[in-house]
């Protein structure tokens, strides 16, 4: 296998690229490195991911009490589609699968690069050029959007703003979004290192490679669907909008047939960095390794299946209602068997309680708490009363955030020695982990009880009875805010003035541990070749030696 | 990995055009039928038919039928997952 000492004298990939000019903006922008490209979605990602957050934090300010405080209902039903609509499509669907996917697949799959360079760089053109035009529909006449993030028939047909924009940057975002995928699942197929048959790939491979499948057949359905809107809106054909004719149910269907898998392009490959970060920690290989890759695989195609359950009050028929009902309760079979097989792994383990085990410890408890309530919402009876109330909002962030969030920073601490060859502040990274926990449960947790007592979503007033929850909320809001900037600040202290790190802290086995940290431009001084199981800790002392 | 040259299937333009005038024939049907009242049974032919042409379109036009096995692999899958998005999205529309 490449070892470490043979490629310490390396240029790593900052010092050495493939495009013309050598250094500056342009040797960025117009790489089709792999990493270089991750980089850069890591870059645009945090920036919409850090406006989207301070427009939350707004919107809580505006439900600190009753009654109008600091915007009109209007501003606030555009805040809320805001946040829905940046966090969603430019934060957490491209988040984990673009950035550390981008940076890390053809790393641990021992390859050089991914098998499409080029349209890897263009996926990522595609991804700002949607972005963009997200930000044009805020500023063009007509104004933001306010229909909440699912663009419901038959008000998105119907209201003056910038619908048509907004969805068409949808439009041009599922297309970054497919491209990666095709991507991706050309690369497991065939860049693989000579010796890594499909069961030798670590689970976050897996992972990856599930979602590029949700990511190639489901988000079509939505392409399509944004385009009927568009025709319905531009020359008033009835497909959806009742008043012509149209079936404002379809809209939904179609909606969730993308929308509900899509939440599992965003769960997946958080799931598939649980499973990299537990066995490194817990010093020990991951238990049931199969049973956790067919699991991802099985997830991506139940994912197919439940997608009505986000309509059980929509007035669909009532056998569609129990058979999705009872659908949904399959998903929990395969997820179920991640975190056992999670929890099994770090038994009788020699635990390392750093940043990124801690990270996933804060995950595995969320999450269950937002997989849990999930069950709570795709049970018909309990459905119809919390449906459209905090509780949902309270379920999809623990789900989401909690979720996918959680993980994305887990990924941040555990790959940032490589990805940069330095290390941040391990201590200030732990109270970083403590604070999220209180926060997170502080902003979030009073939404269950709120949604529980009949709190709508999407309201920008309330009644008295639930001020004093809000208040707790809005102050988990402030919290969460201070523990984001530590957070950041950790990570960018940690690029700009971080101690040099060594190639591989924590002791991680898969192939991105082979080279140096951060690696070269095509990765791999020779292309390794796979002899040990992925997550085998014997190999650890040869590594060493080497 | 090792390259082989493969043998492409080159296929004469005679198959073209009758694979062509089936498709035209049969968009002719899938139009007359829309014509009569066969009530929810309609839909079920439209589909029925759109799913020969595509079937079609994929083998020849696309050169599927003489390509290797992983890409049938890759569209049946695909097919599949769509077929069953139809099956239970008619489980609301039929018994609405």
């Amino acid at each position: 296998m490449t070892n470490s000492s043979a490629v310490l004298n390396q240029k790593s990939f900052y010092e050495e690229g493939n495009t013309k000019a050598k250094s500056g903006l342009a040797a960025w922008i117009f790489s089709t490195d792999h990493k270089r490209i991750g980089l850069m979605y890591l870059s645009a990602i945090a920036i919409f991911f850090s406006v989207a957050a301070i427009i939350g934090i707004f919107m809580r300010l505006e439900l600190i009490s009753t009654g109008k405080d600091l915007m009109d209902a209007q501003t606030y039903n555009t805040l809320f589609t805001l946040h829905g609509v940046i966090m969603i499509f430019l934060f957490i669907i491209p988040g984990i699968p673009a950035v550390f996917g981008n940076f890390f697949l053809p790393l641990q799959l021992g390859a050089r690069d991914v098998s499409f360079p080029r349209l890897n760089l263009f996926s990522f053109w595609i991804y700002i050029t949607g972005a963009i035009l997200v930000l044009l529909s805020l500023v063009l006449p007509g104004g933001p959007i306010d229909t909440g993030w699912t663009f419901y028939i038959p008000y998105s047909v119907r209201s003056g703003t910038n619908i048509s924009l907004a969805i068409f940057a949808a439009f041009v975002l599922g297309f970054s979004s497919i491209l990666t995928g095709i991507n991706f699942i050309t690369t497991v197929h065939r860049l693989r290192a000579p010796g890594m048959s499909w069961f030798k790939m670590p689970l976050f491979v897996w992972a990856t490679y599930a979602t590029a499948w949700i990511q190639i057949i489901a988000t079509p359905v939505i392409a399509i669907t944004i385009v009927l809107v568009i025709i319905e809106r531009l020359f008033g054909v009835g497909i959806f909008d009742p008043s012509l004719g149209g079936d404002p149910i379809l809209y939904q269907h179609l909606f969730w047939i993308y929308s509900h898998p899509a939440v599992y392009i965003m769960i997946l490959p958080a799931m598939g960095v649980v499973s990299e970060i537990i066995p490194t920690f817990a010093r020990r290989t991951i238990f049931g390794y199969k049973a956790i890759a067919i699991s991802s695989l099985a997830i991506a195609f139940v994912g197919y299946l439940v997608w009505a359950h986000h309509m059980f009050t929509s007035g669909m028929s009532d056998t569609a209602r129990w058979i999705f009902s009872l659908l949904t309760f399959l998903v929990a079979l395969p997820s179920g068997v991640k975190v056992f097989n999670w929890v099994a792994t770090m038994y009788k383990g020699s635990i390392d309680p750093k940043p990124p085990f801690l990270w996933v410890m804060n995950f595995i408890f969320l999450f269950s708490i937002g997989g849990l309530t999930g069950l709570v919402l795709g049970s018909l009876v309990t459905d119809v009363h919390l449906h459209d109330t905090y509780f949902v909002v309270a379920h999809f962030h623990y789900v989401m955030f909690g979720g996918t969030g959680t993980i994305f920073f887990a990924a941040l601490y555990y790959w940032f020695p490589k990805i940069f060859g330095k290390m941040y502040n391990i201590k200030t990274a732990n109270i970083g982990v403590a604070l999220f926990f209180v926060a997170f449960n502080l902003l979030y947790f009073p939404k269950f009880i709120l949604g529980y007592m009949g709190m709508p979503r999407r309201y920008y007033d309330f009644l008295p009875e639930f001020e004093s929850l809000q208040f707790v909320s809005t102050v988990g809001s402030w919290l969460m805010l201070i523990t984001l900037i530590l957070i950041i600040w950790n990570l960018m202290h940690g690029i700009l003035r971080g101690r040099k790190s060594e190639s591989n802290p924590w002791g991680g086995v898969t192939l991105e541990w082979h080279t140096s940290s951060p690696p070269p431009l095509e990765n791999f001084k020779v292309i390794p070749e796979v002899k040990h199981e992925p997550y085998d800790f014997s190999q650890l002392e040869d590594m060493k030696n080497d | 990995m090792a390259h082989t040259e493969k043998k492409h299937h080159i296929t004469p333009y005679s198959t073209y055009i009758i694979v062509w005038l089936a498709l035209v024939i049969f968009t002719s049907i899938t139009v007359t039928v829309a014509g009569i009242s066969l009530g929810t049974y309609t839909l079920l032919v439209a589909l029925f038919i759109a799913a020969i042409k595509s079937a079609l379109v994929i083998n020849i036009f696309m050169h599927i039928k003489f390509d290797e096995s992983i890409f049938k692999v890759f569209l049946i899958l695909s097919g599949t997952t769509l077929f069953v998005i139809f099956l239970l999205t008619f489980f609301d529309f039929l018994y609405r």
